[in-house]
């Protein structure tokens, strides 16, 4: 097994320890501590829906805000500032500086996930004095989130591949936001009376990632159980469609040529 | 016969241009080369000549459009070639947000250096180009010159037997040029292949065993500088000094350049002694004498040509 992607995550993540991506874990501190105290104030029994509401929504807001902007200059920025020369020329492919920058971003989302989550718990403790057996749902909304930044950063690097930032920031939100509303697509297909449009509906529903799926953001605000089956489920397909985008984005890299 | 460090065989690179990009532009056309192993090998040329090209090729960051490569044997498409090589690219750039140890930390990484190994390697090399005290500096506060001694720092880490540098004096103050030169000079005494490219034609023909020149991305002409250049003496330098308040020979004195009463004047081969001898009789005093002979400079001046020195690449049709 290579090593070589390994030392390229390291270095990306402390890129981003450097760069200080992880000061936005103080606004969200703030946020946490702000709308405890709020909820405190202003709901009557909903303490508790209201903040994991709240710190799960922001959860997922920062890591797709920074999984996308990070994620877009992954690899134009190594190309634009030519310090993918020195190390190209290094004993590494292509593919694995590809794998080693996705798990280097992928680390930093997951630090900055772990200690967000570790805010909300505590804002929770804070308004609940305690834990209840329904809070489970919240750590298995956060992984989903995990799951979701994943593919996000996967979608991201790819297009960092071969096109500019903004162009791949536009392209990774598009499909972003059309993958939240897959099932919308998919309606499409099953109302309209044109075969044509079913058929593109059909086809554009399954190529895209459906993210709808990974939000459970609600079920676990409200104590619900997750059903195991979908964790399963998604997991499985984060895992399938990042190896498929990462592969792709290999396709198009190792036949690139450096400026 | 032994494997040639590098083994270069119509090495040729188009560029597509223009809007649509469909016309093609050619960067570097047939190049075939061979360079020995422990050979140090200068690749010079005009802005625009190939010679990046070239290196950037070897190295695969770009792809060729026709043609093959080897060093030490391996394809350079095998990515084991890197672990034999070391490159440092023109107007080296890193990441900014480490320091000089951190960078050579994270470079020496690839090679699988254990990290007592690999501290130790770090701090002998800082210390070879000179980068001691700046070691835990952020490469963002580095001067340029600072860079193109870490660029060489990191091309070297790991003892590679052959080293390419993409012009590694540029940028440099005297001393660090002097600095770089011995380093060339220490990898050659080692043994290693050096394979660089440079404007500085005085470097080539002091360090280089052999050199090449590109124009227009073809090579024009490659052998010992000293066979390049011709032996011919095309005549005699004379730098002497006259007494305070005396002149020179009236036969030198409009010929003559000056500063004070030190004198330097060319005469030609066959006046060499009528000269001396009217030195002598005004009892000056002879610092050096020397035969004029065409630099290398004077050769890659000749095949360049101004002209050819401006015209942009060769457009070809599209394949």
């Amino acid at each position: 097994m290579s090593t070589m992607p390994a030392v390229v995550a390291v270095n990306t993540f402390r890129e981003a320890v450097r760069d200080r991506v992880l000061y936005n874990l103080i606004i969200f501190a703030l946020m946490m501590i702000g709308g405890a105290i709020l909820v405190g104030e202003i709901s009557i029994g909903v303490h508790q829906m209201v903040i994991v509401n709240l710190g799960l929504s922001a959860i997922s807001i920062f890591g797709i805000i920074m999984a996308i902007f990070i994620g877009v200059g992954l690899v134009h920025k190594e190309m634009e500032k030519r310090t993918l020369y020195s190390l190209l020329a290094k004993p590494i492919r292509r593919w694995e500086f590809l794998v080693g920058k996705f798990a280097g971003l992928l680390l930093t989302l997951l630090v900055n996930t772990a200690l967000m989550t570790l805010g909300l718990t505590g804002a929770l403790y804070y308004v609940s004095r305690t834990f209840q057996r329904s809070d489970v749902a919240i750590l298995v909304a956060v992984y989903f989130i995990l799951l979701e930044l994943a593919l996000i950063t996967a979608l991201a690097l790819f297009f960092s591949c071969f096109s500019s930032p903004m162009l791949s920031t536009l392209y990774t939100l598009g499909i972003y936001v059309a993958g939240v509303f897959a099932p919308d697509i998919k309606g499409v297909s099953e109302y309209t009376q044109s075969p044509a449009m079913a058929a593109g509906a059909r086809f554009v529903y399954y190529l895209l990632p459906n993210f709808h799926n990974f939000n459970v953001i609600a079920a676990a605000a409200h104590g619900e159980t997750i059903p195991f089956t979908l964790i399963w489920h998604n997991t499985l397909y984060a895992a399938l469609y990042v190896i498929l985008i990462l592969v792709a984005a290999s396709a198009v890299f190792s036949g690139r040529n450096l400026k | 016969m032994t494997n040639p460090a590098i083994e270069i065989q119509g090495l040729t690179k188009d560029y597509p241009v223009g809007f649509w990009r469909k016309r093609m532009c050619r960067s570097l056309d047939y190049l075939t080369l061979r360079v020995e192993e422990g050979e140090t090998f200068g690749f010079l040329g005009p802005n625009g000549a190939g010679k990046t090209t070239t290196m950037k090729l070897l190295m695969g960051l770009i792809f060729p459009t026709a043609g093959t490569a080897r060093v030490r044997g391996r394809s350079i498409e095998d990515v084991r070639m890197h672990r034999e090589i070391g490159y440092m690219p023109e107007q080296p750039y890193f990441y900014d947000y480490l320091t000089a140890r951190e960078l050579l930390e994270y470079f020496a990484r690839f090679f699988g250096y254990s990290a007592v190994e690999r501290r130790e390697r770090v701090t002998r090399f800082l210390e070879l180009v000179g980068l001691t005290t700046a070691s835990d500096v952020q490469l963002r506060k580095f001067s340029k010159g600072m860079l193109q001694r870490v660029g060489i720092a990191q091309a070297i880490l790991h003892d590679p037997q052959v080293v390419f540098l993409d012009e590694p004096m540029s940028g440099l103050d005297p001393v660090g040029r002097r600095e770089v030169r011995d380093i060339i000079l220490n990898l050659k005494r080692q043994g290693r292949t050096v394979f660089f490219s440079t404007h500085i034609l005085s470097d080539a023909e002091m360090l280089c065993d052999r050199v090449g020149v590109l124009v227009g991305g073809k090579l024009r002409g490659v052998g010992a500088p000293e066979e390049l250049v011709s032996m011919e003496v095309l005549g005699m330098e004379i730098l002497f000094e006259v007494r305070a308040g005396s002149a020179p020979p009236t036969s030198m004195a409009e010929r003559a350049t000056h500063t004070g009463n030190r004198y330097r004047v060319e005469v030609a081969e066959a006046d060499l002694y009528s000269a001396l001898e009217e030195l002598r009789s005004c009892e000056a005093r002879i610092l050096s004498l020397a035969p004029l002979r065409p630099s290398l400079e004077d050769y890659f001046l000749k095949l360049v040509g101004r002209e050819q020195a401006m015209q942009p690449p060769t457009e070809v049709s599209l394949v």
